[in-house]
């Protein structure tokens, strides 16, 4: 029952295994929508994200053309919020998970080369972290810091950064063990241009899908704070703290609450279903 | 089995310290004196103030301090609200029971859910109902809750009116606390049937909301494990036996398809915790999630401080147990 | 001898993503009762798989057509799933390639035992529990009150072999299939677990189907044997004709495989090539690419199964007594 397999550029494997993933493309299309809309907010929003208009407080949607899904509370158009919050959303995932990212992998890059007692520390001091629920732990580094968006940008990325340490520390733990960075370093390169060039190269797979999750956390968790009113502050349109606005009213005007959180729902499904893609066409084995 | 298990308690004392430590940095590193925070008087006078700070060891050195604050741990004090001035201890105890409640009732919903479905789904593979499973597990599983939340609450109680928007119970009753679990206070110690159909009413969508994303998790995870399993050389020998297609499903597939599950359970009770965060607040659940909050937003640092290390130590009591059921439902691990 | 099992022009095809897979093409298979048959073939052969069909085995990918399957003359194609779960485990057992995997690692391995015994017949649980003590000292299990309460990864590959073994004759089945019984077993215990299996199947008069690649196997053990290729029947007859006079090139090529048979011989003869796979069926005899007399008819035709003094072979040029090709010419005309 053996069949001949035949063999393509790895490269070109991985688009195509991507490609045959349904969800994966719709992740995919809707990601690239968001940045589209993020990057032209100001030439598709149909109005300003602050302009208040007087005479239509709590306009339901879907009944005037220059209000399409509604206005809130103060007036304003929810449709242009929405698209200012796309970009806020993806500015949080994309800082959150470069931050995270870059700290995480160059604590467990330090962790497995240095061992001994840097590792000890490193690793236990991750596993301090994990103990607390994410949510908690974001919140008590919001208190310590004060309510705002930058400082909850930080406190997701410090809720965060437990998975890259490990990640990055068991990935170059491995690569160390192969022969050609024995043979890298017993040719006399330096242990910090070892680890940049030779090593992480080759642990790059399971961070970027990591990183792929990770900004879907970091959207859910941002959102969550400002929902808690210690995230972004208003007028900010980000999408938690919309709903938190949302709060007084939406028992009347269910649109305040309805779009911001479908908006929320879909970009965190799509990153998900991006980085369940992506796993799955890096490694087939680990199809979970 | 036991050495594991003794590695793993050991390898839980710096855990403890670590988290502590950070509790004791939240309280020194947060902006504002927690003199001013305790006294609720700016521009104090600097007598006064001295005064304070002494009474409260603020001015001793920062090493010192944190040797006294571990001191006062290691005898079960917590250290006091700097709002209510009750005992941290007292108030989490007040608000652990309904937290602890709802948290149960969120984990059953999603088993008694999730577990089927995730075995319905692996043995139908590939059928509408598997593809159907697939799409609500990838939707749960990305759900922001405090919105979810809003929405049932938008549906079911203003739309429908057919549940209350928030609280544990009616403010009809008032029922003594005597577990504190208001589902057993109410029907064992009140004469009054209408208190516990009204604790029923008022936990049911919470208990959806807070339970929507471990159902998502534990029926995704149940359908990889039971699809890895089914197709295991003793499931084979099991039907060669002769066995009804539910035995061979149930007493031999999904015994060994829970091991991993399990693990999974383990890791979402952090999740869940976090979730009645949310939760709380949407639903104006009393519990802890909700007291941490308010912490938060009054500045009682002591109770963040305390209930945080609660919390955590609570989450490394799960996972220690998670590790001994894992033991218990895998016999590998027996020598 | 009654007829136990009777299978007739069995197929089963597999979908796979390259294209539907024959596994099995028109198998015949029959077993009396009291009788040793040897299915013998290479890994891919179908041996298998036909046994798994027949069992009801398959995964759902499977395909299965037939003419017949009858057990004692009822027929399993059209009885029903629980008429059908009734003969199987019953008078039906199996014995698998990997004792180890096969047995759940959840369950020790006298609850695994018992069970064959409930589901069949429930008794009460102290009959239950002597009759699994007695099953285990019967499949030479030593101290079987201690291992019953062990789980199978306390226990060897070959202990555990045995406890498929007792938990196969658990219910005194009247057709016993073995599927490489002793593949996947250290050298110094196959013969140990063969012996059992054939000693238990003489003292118990039951039918015996062993699958092996082992030619080494079937001579000690077969009374019958099926060589298969590829998913076809390539020849069948009684064991001792079948080693004295070979009516199939490939049969031959087995046997001049085995050691013994081999002596003072320099090297090991061997077949070239490998069985053929999913893509690379050859449209005449499934053999042909690899047979030593293969003419251009071989690559056109496929041969029919077809007997020829008292064995059945599927050649157009079956072996005479001297091992030569009849009718055969190099240009491939008879």
């Amino acid at each position: 029952m053996s069949g001949t397999i035949a063999r393509r550029p790895p490269r070109f494997m991985l688009a195509r295994r991507l490609l045959e993933n349904r969800g994966a493309i719709a992740g995919l299309v809707v990601m690239v929508v968001l940045i589209l809309l993020a990057i032209a907010a100001p030439l598709v929003a149909p109005h300003g994200p602050a302009e208040q208009f007087r005479d239509s407080f709590l306009a339901p949607p879907f009944e005037q053309a220059t209000f399409p899904l509604g206005t809130d509370s103060l007036g304003r158009d929810i449709l242009t919020r929405l698209i200012y919050g796309a970009r806020l959303s993806l500015v949080i995932g994309a800082v959150v998970v470069a931050l995270s990212l870059s700290v995480g992998t160059l604590l467990g890059l330090a962790a497995a080369f240095a061992g001994g007692i840097t590792d000890v520390v490193i690793m236990r001091l991750m596993d301090v972290l994990l103990v607390f629920p994410s949510l908690l732990l974001a919140i008590v580094v919001v208190a310590i810091l004060g309510p705002g968006l930058t400082n909850a940008m930080l406190a997701v990325a410090v809720v965060l950064l437990p998975a890259y340490v490990r990640l990055a520390r068991a990935a170059a733990l491995g690569e160390l063990a192969r022969e050609y960075v024995i043979a890298t370093r017993s040719a006399g390169a330096g242990v910090g241009r070892l680890m940049l060039l030779v090593v992480l190269p080759n642990c790059l797979a399971p961070l970027i899908v990591q990183a792929t999750l990770g900004f879907s956390s970091a959207i859910l968790d941002a959102a969550a704070l400002g929902f808690l009113g210690l995230g972004a502050q208003p007028p900010t349109p980000e999408w938690g703290t919309m709903l938190a606005d949302a709060l007084q009213f939406y028992q009347r005007a269910w649109w305040l609450l309805a779009f911001p959180g479908i908006s929320i729902l879909v970009t965190v499904m799509a990153f998900n279903l991006l980085g369940d893609g992506l796993r799955d066409a890096l490694d087939p084995k680990l199809r979970r | 089995m036991i050495r594991h298990f003794a590695r793993r308690l050991a390898l839980i004392v710096p855990t403890l310290v670590g988290v502590t430590l950070l509790g004791f940095i939240l309280v020194h590193a947060v902006p504002g004196d927690p003199v001013e925070v305790r006294t609720g008087e700016r521009g104090i006078s600097p007598e006064r103030l001295a005064y304070f700070r002494h009474e409260l060891g603020l001015d001793q050195p920062l090493w010192k301090q944190f040797a006294d604050y571990e001191w006062q741990l290691l005898h079960g004090n917590l250290g006091r609200s700097l709002v209510t001035q009750e005992s941290v201890w007292t108030e989490f105890t007040t608000f652990f029971p309904a937290t602890l409640e709802l948290g149960i009732c969120a984990l059953t919903f999603a088993l008694v859910i999730g577990l089927p479905l995730g075995v319905i789904a692996a043995v139908r593979r590939g059928s509408a109902l598997d593809y159907g499973l697939i799409g609500i597990s990838v939707t749960g599983a990305s759900m922001p809750i405090f919105w979810w939340g809003l929405m049932v609450i938008l549906v079911f109680s203003v739309a429908l009116g057919w549940t209350p928007v928030s609280g544990r119970i009616d403010e009809l009753y008032y029922i003594e606390p005597h577990t504190g679990f208001l589902l057993i206070d109410s029907l064992f110690f009140s004469d009054d049937k209408g208190a516990f159909i009204s604790t029923v009413r008022h936990l049911i969508l919470p208990t959806i909301v807070l339970g929507t994303i471990p159902l998502a998790t534990i029926a995704r995870m149940t359908r990889s494990a039971m699809l890895e399993v089914l197709g295991e050389d003793y499931v084979r020998t099991a039907r060669a036996k002769g066995l009804a297609p539910s035995r061979v499903v149930v007493v031999h597939a999904l015994r060994n398809a829970l091991i991993p599950v399990v693990t999974v359970l383990g890791l979402q009770v952090g999740a869940l915790l976090g979730g009645a965060i949310l939760t709380e607040t949407v639903f104006s659940w009393p519990g802890v999630g909700h007291w941490l909050v308010e912490s938060v937003q009054r500045r009682d640092y002591n109770v963040l401080q305390g209930g945080t290390l609660l919390i955590a130590i609570l989450v490394m009591l799960v996972n220690l147990g998670v590790d001994v059921l894992y033991g218990v439902l895998n016999p590998r691990l027996r020598r | 001898m009654s007829s136990l099992l009777d299978v007739r022009d069995l197929s089963v095809a597999f979908d796979t993503a390259a294209g539907r897979f024959n596994a099995v093409q028109s198998v015949d298979l029959t077993v009396a009762s009291g009788e040793v048959l040897c299915v013998v073939g290479e890994s891919g052969s179908g041996k298998s798989v036909s046994v798994l069909a027949v069992m009801g085995l398959l995964p759902p990918t499977g395909r299965v057509t037939s003419q017949e399957i009858r057990f004692r003359g009822e027929d399993l194609r059209t009885a029903t799933p629980r008429a059908r779960r009734r003969l199987i485990g019953r008078d039906v057992a199996m014995v698998f390639q990997e004792p180890t995997s096969s047995l759940n690692p959840c369950y020790t391995i006298g609850w695994q035992i018992g069970e064959a015994l409930r589901v069949h017949g429930a008794t009460a649980p102290s009959q239950v529990r002597r009759r699994v003590l007695d099953l285990l000292g019967q499949v030479g299990v030593p101290a079987p009150e201690q291992r019953m309460r062990s789980f199978p990864h306390q226990l060897s590959g070959g202990l555990n072999q045995r406890v498929m073994i007792a938990m196969a004759i658990a219910c005194d089945p009247a057709l016993l299939i073995a599927d490489e019984p002793t593949t996947a077993l250290d050298v110094t215990v196959q013969q140990g677990v063969l012996d059992l299996l054939v000693g238990l199947q003489r003292d118990r008069g039951m039918g015996l189907v062993l699958i092996t690649h082992d030619m080494g196997v079937v001579a000690q053990t077969a009374q019958r044997v099926q060589v298969m290729y590829a998913g076809q029947v390539m020849e069948e007859q009684p064991a001792d004709p079948l080693f004295a006079h070979p009516r199939h090139p490939y049969t031959a090529a087995l046997l001049d495989a085995l050691p013994e048979r081999a002596e003072g011989k320099l090297r090991l003869p061997t077949i070239p090539g490998m069985v053929p796979g999913i893509d690379d069926r050859p449209g005449g005899c499934l053999f042909a690419p690899r047979c030593r007399f293969t003419t251009p008819k071989c690559t056109a035709d496929r041969p029919a199964l077809r007997p020829v003094n008292g064995a059945k072979v599927r050649c157009h040029y079956p072996l005479d007594d001297a091992g030569q090709p009849t009718g055969w010419t190099l240009g491939g005309s008879t």
